[in-house]
């Protein structure tokens, strides 16, 4: 789950990072009154989960209230790589001597925490390290004793020269370095860190991804989940238990098991189709998980065809295809649903299944095929 | 001969006492696993039914079961905020093979689990995988015993289904396995393919490897290069998720393309570069090993 900026920097505060005020605006009168608090000039920044939101026109310096009302008008509404903007931080402008990069995430090959921290901040931190490698210093963490004071320490001294700053700099380090533990994140980032002309160091924009599997245990970093940035069919998908991302295609799909979900996506592709999303229904036969599944898969307007596969392993075909035969009754559903089972019990499962009217399969590239066919056939694309 | 688990593997199950526990632990004793012990904490004295009448003796925590039961092996059942600690619990008490199928345990619970396991050299498979499954010898974890037979390839996956669905049709083929891995779908898990690879490499009964791969970080390129350096068995690969979008985690908490790192195409170029022949499709995978074997 990212995080917004106003949220990730409440989380910084909360550590003692030194983080400028801020507020949310969300309509551009509140925007206004903001600037107003603070006085002089302040930046407003669009609030959406996507990179580069200043180079799309989402992050601009406004020097009164007015002007800060006019950005707020335009970027409000904004559509930001498919993101449409909700909300924007108003947030005092700095005086920016120096800016730098400091980040911490999960290292896959390294199996820990890793800071990567650079003098050059405030771009694009893949393509410092790729060009000018020297430019950056990595250090990873032993998660069992956590930051050591000497590791902050030789951070902060590679991001500067003076003495204040280093020191300034190695306790902040060490405050997000709490802040990613507290909040259960997978990614946290200032970018930029920067120095003031009087040489004070300040965190002016954050960033920051929690694990999802830490949300159980983090009440307060779980309640800052924004469902209006995400699709409807998502929001529901999580609460309904299952693994779903909306895709752009007409063939809905409904697998048990997060590979063989993907699999069965790009099989829809290479018979010439496009997926309309990834949904794994997990082991169970619970017919009101099929429910939920099919509901959600039909509540997007593109799909032309409904596709199954599932593969019965420890849960018994069977006892699935029961499940489906039981959900597709209690909901209306005009789409064609194509089946794929095989496994254990497959025979029974196709009887049970045939026996209610369904076309059912054992290949998964027949059912590919046939579901792809039926797409094409349903948007007029084929006879 | 087998890799990581054989007839003589003498397995604690710990949360045997819980729904997925019981039911998996049933499953294992009719595969012709040896559970030797089962571990609840306040359940200590208690027994599982086995077979014919036999039990399983139920212990409070992990060194009793170990010392008592000469267990060397353990799988995980625990839900996910007690999983790491129960991997560090069987990583101190003597066992040399962990194999966690809990998912959703959070990764930085596991970024200590498994610095603390590496540490007293014990093998951790997962978490959020399958398990694995010595063909007539031993399951430890969820695989379906009766997808399987026994034959001269080895199969290691990040996927759970998609594994089964492989092995399925190799068995449909005539085409039987050795030990069937799953290394789990989470961004950190204990055992690589490269351990995978360089086990069935060793392994006298392996002749070719089947090896299952998906979106999300670079073990699939490293083992690709690895196959080339030290290994003379075939590798057939397959990677799933071709059609995924950058940015989205697909359903396995390790399945997501950060930035341009990770992406199916990039894997399947990897490992084209180091000889490894790619299937296009899952079905097209039989074709392939069938070649290899020549």
């Amino acid at each position: 789950m990212d995080l917004h900026e106003y949220q990730a920097k409440e989380r910084f505060r909360a550590a003692g990072i030194p983080v400028p005020p801020g507020e949310v605006a969300t309509t551009p009168a509140e925007a206004e009154k903001l600037a107003a608090k603070y006085g002089g000039a302040v930046v407003v920044k669009a609030q959406v989960h996507s990179g580069g939101r200043g180079k799309a026109g989402g992050v601009k310096l406004a020097k009164s209230a007015a002007e800060a009302k006019q950005h707020a008008e335009k970027i409000l509404g904004m559509d930001i790589k498919g993101l449409r903007v909700e909300k924007v931080l108003v947030t005092p402008a700095e005086d920016i001597a120096t800016e730098a990069y400091v980040g911490v995430l999960i290292d896959r090959a390294k199996q820990a925490p890793t800071f990567i921290v650079s003098a050059a901040g405030g771009i694009d931190i893949e393509t410092v390290a790729r060009e000018t490698p020297d430019k950056v210093r990595r250090l990873t963490v032993d998660p069992r004793y956590g930051l050591l004071p000497h590791q902050a320490y030789w951070l902060a001294n590679f991001l500067y020269d003076e003495a204040d700053l280093i020191k300034q700099a190695t306790t902040i380090i060490a405050q997000l370095y709490d802040a990613f533990r507290e909040s259960g994140a997978s990614m946290a980032e200032i970018n930029p860190l920067i120095t003031t002309p009087d040489g004070q160091v300040k965190a002016i924009d954050a960033k920051m991804s929690i694990d999802d599997n830490e949300l159980f245990r983090r009440a307060a970093v779980a309640a800052m989940r924004d469902t209006s940035s995400e699709p409807t069919a998502e929001t529901r998908a999580r609460e309904a238990g299952l693994s779903f991302v909306k895709l752009d295609g007409d063939v809905g799909c409904c697998v048990n098991g997060a590979g063989l979900a993907m699999a069965t996506m790009d099989l829809v592709k290479y018979y010439g189709g496009n997926p309309a999303n990834f949904l794994d229904i997990g082991g169970s036969s619970n017919p009101d998980k099929v429910v939920a599944a099919l509901e959600i898969i039909t509540s997007d307007p593109n799909v032309k065809a409904i596709l199954f596969n599932i593969f019965g392993g420890i849960t018994r075909c069977d006892d699935v295809a029961n499940g489906i035969v039981t959900a597709t009754r209690r909901i209306d559903i005009e789409t064609p649903i194509v089946i794929r089972l095989t496994g254990t019990n497959e025979k029974k499962a196709l009887e049970i299944l045939k026996e209610a009217g369904f076309s059912a399969f054992t290949s998964m590239d027949e059912v590919v095929e046939e579901a792809v066919r039926l797409a094409g056939v349903a948007a007029g694309r084929v006879a | 001969m087998a890799i990581f688990a054989d007839k003589k593997t003498r397995l604690v199950v710990q949360g045997i006492t819980g729904r997925d526990g019981s039911f998996h632990t049933t499953q294992m004793i009719e595969y012709g696993t040896q559970v030797v012990a089962g571990v609840t904490p306040g359940k200590g004295g208690q027994t599982f039914a086995g077979l014919k009448g036999q039990t399983v003796p139920i212990f409070n925590a992990m060194d009793e079961a170990v010392s008592k039961t000469g267990a060397n092996a353990s799988v995980i059942f625990v839900p996910p905020a007690f999983a790491s600690s129960a991997i560090m619990e069987a990583a101190d008490s003597g066992v040399s093979l962990v194999v966690a199928i809990t998912e959703g345990v959070p990764v930085q619970d596991m970024a200590r689990a498994h610095a603390f396991a590496r540490d007293r050299l014990v093998r951790v498979l997962g978490p959020n995988c399958p398990g694995l499954l010595s063909v007539d010898q031993a399951k430890i974890g969820i695989l379906p015993g009766q997808i399987v037979t026994k034959g001269p390839i080895g199969v290691v996956s990040r996927s759970g289904t998609l594994t089964y669905e492989a092995v399925h049709q190799l068995t449909s083929q005539g085409l039987g396995q050795t030990t069937c891995v799953g290394i789990g779908g989470d961004p950190l898990i204990g055992t690589s393919f490269i351990d995978c690879l360089e086990a069935f490499e060793s392994d006298g009964e392996t002749e070719a490897v089947v090896m299952i791969g998906e979106i999300g970080g670079t073990d699939e390129q490293q083992a690709a290069a690895y196959a080339r350096e030290h290994m003379n068995k075939p590798v057939v690969g397959f990677i799933a998720g071709q059609t995924a979008p950058p940015g989205r985690r697909m359903g396995h908490a390790g399945a997501i393309i950060s930035g341009a790192e990770g992406t199916a195409a990039e894997k399947i170029k990897a490992l084209e570069a180091n000889g490894i022949r790619v299937a296009e499709r899952p079905v097209d995978i039989v074709r392939l090993v069938q070649e290899v074997l020549g």
